[in-house]
């Protein structure tokens, strides 16, 4: 099914809070000051959610989706484990979405970002920016190889170290769907300790953010696959009229 | 037809404090990935409609600006339609994305767009929604993005007959949502993340 399709389809479902985080979570300090202290005021959806942006597939660059490339434009590669990060985009439908722009960004091999804003003393990587994209193709899959990124210290009161981690920022098929994440590697003794993991109370929604090892798809003498699929809110397939509540 | 299993979406986790790295490098100097922001132009030459500045801030409850933050829109065109293809033609200005995004100024806390003033949005039921701009903020210590709407303050009737402002008639919060006139096509919408003031932010 062409994106077209999907973009002229209806209203969303409900999201089910359960799955997401609370915006107060007090482990994880920055929450204190930056969560609205109202409840969300629930609203039907109208045009303007159910439509959503849409990119030119020719905004991607030869190495976008090769972190260990593009940061030297294929001349040099990053330091560290090689891999390949990989999967399919769906809605929650079980359908796959083609043409979703997935963002990422990562620290380097050490835990370090290459940000001004990043004070932990690890080495930066010469040869490693942290940032790419790529598209999801016309079966909803999606690819990039990367460096495995090292676990860091973050300031947030205790001795809290983040596990291995990729920043995800997902477009689906309108703007109700939008969805930034966070992607962690299966087997990580931080996951449990961490305050951020753990704003996700359900054991089973925070599951999903975890890649699993997929040696199907892992190249040898050359990168390890991890394997992340991608889920994001489904939509009513016809139209129906957009009634406020109340009305 | 098999019948499809139904999946359950994936959690949201915050989207840090380095965000600039994968959604806006060239705002701290990376230029991987081809140098240009994306959602930085919302507008070319050829863009129909009133050209307008939308600026402000975002407060936390110590009413300080977030400066780690990044702000997204989307808006309909000056016609009142909505970029839905990038192929097909569905009757939107081509020329006019209708998506922009903006980080907040390091110092400041700012966050800036020129784009244009949209058009009232006709529903499906044939209603018409005043002159709006969906907004999305994100930043470190949110841990699920924040969905809010921005409304012109200088379009008294037509905010009068919009379906979600009357919906909302009698709470006095409504005034959050609308952006100020501060100058001729310039206007101001602040967003407060606690407090008195606080924003709505609505379930979409
Ligand atoms: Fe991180």
């Amino acid at each position: 099914m062409d994106k077209s399709d999907l973009r002229c389809q209806g209203p969303l479902y409900p999201r089910d809070k359960t799955l997401h985080p609370k915006a107060l979570t007090p482990d994880y300090k920055s929450s204190l000051l930056r969560s609205p202290k109202m409840t969300l005021i629930p609203m039907s959806n109208t045009l303007s959610e159910i439509t959503g942006p849409v990119f030119d597939p020719n905004i991607l660059g030869e190495f976008d989706s090769d972190l260990t490339k593009n940061y030297c434009s294929g001349k040099q590669i990053g330091i560290g484990e090689q891999i390949i990060v990989h999967g399919k985009v769906f809605d929650e439908n079980s359908r796959t979405i083609p043409n979703v722009l997935i963002e990422v960004w990562q620290a380097n091999a050490s835990g370090r970002y290459r940000h001004f804003s990043d004070s932990y003393k690890a080495p930066l990587d010469p040869y490693f920016g942290g940032c790419g994209r790529c598209v999801t193709d016309q079966n909803g899959c999606y690819s990039f190889r990367t460096i495995r990124p090292g676990a860091y210290p973050w300031p947030n009161g205790g001795n809290n170290w983040r596990p291995s981690h990729i920043h995800f920022s997902i477009f689906g098929t309108s703007f109700a769907q939008r969805l930034i994440t966070q992607m962690y590697f299966e087997g990580d003794p931080l996951i449990k300790l961490c305050p951020i993991a753990n704003t996700i109370e359900d054991p089973a929604s925070l599951k999903t953010l975890v890649a699993q090892l997929d040696m199907k798809k892992t190249i040898h003498m050359d990168a390890r696959a991890y394997q992340f699929n991608i889920i994001l809110r489904g939509r009513f397939s016809t139209i129906f009229e957009n009634k406020m509540d109340g009305n | 037809m098999h019948k499809l299993q139904r999946l359950k979406e994936i959690p949201s986790q915050t989207a840090g404090p380095f965000l600039h790295i994968g959604c806006i490098p060239s705002q701290i100097g990376l230029n991987t990935l081809g140098g240009i922001d994306l959602g930085s132009v919302l507008l070319s030459k050829k863009t129909k409609g009133k050209r307008i500045t939308l600026t402000g801030k975002v407060f936390d409850g110590k009413n300080i600006p977030i400066r780690d933050g990044m702000v997204e829109i989307w808006q309909a065109d000056a016609n009142g339609l909505y970029r839905t293809s990038e192929t097909k033609l569905d009757g939107s200005d081509l020329n006019f994305s209708g998506w922009g995004r903006s980080h907040c100024d390091f110092e400041s806390g700012s966050w800036t767009f020129k784009t244009i003033k949209p058009g009232p949005v006709m529903m499906k039921n044939g209603k018409w929604m005043a002159p709006h701009i969906s907004f999305w903020f994100v930043a470190r210590g949110i841990n699920l993005g924040l969905n809010t709407r921005m409304y012109f303050s200088d379009e008294h009737s037509l905010n009068e007959k919009d379906p979600l402002l009357q919906e909302l008639k009698g709470t006095k919060r409504i005034r959050t949502l609308m952006a100020r006139k501060i100058a001729e096509n310039s206007y101001e919408f602040n967003i407060y993340l606690q407090g008195k003031n606080e924003t709505i932010f609505f379930e979409i």
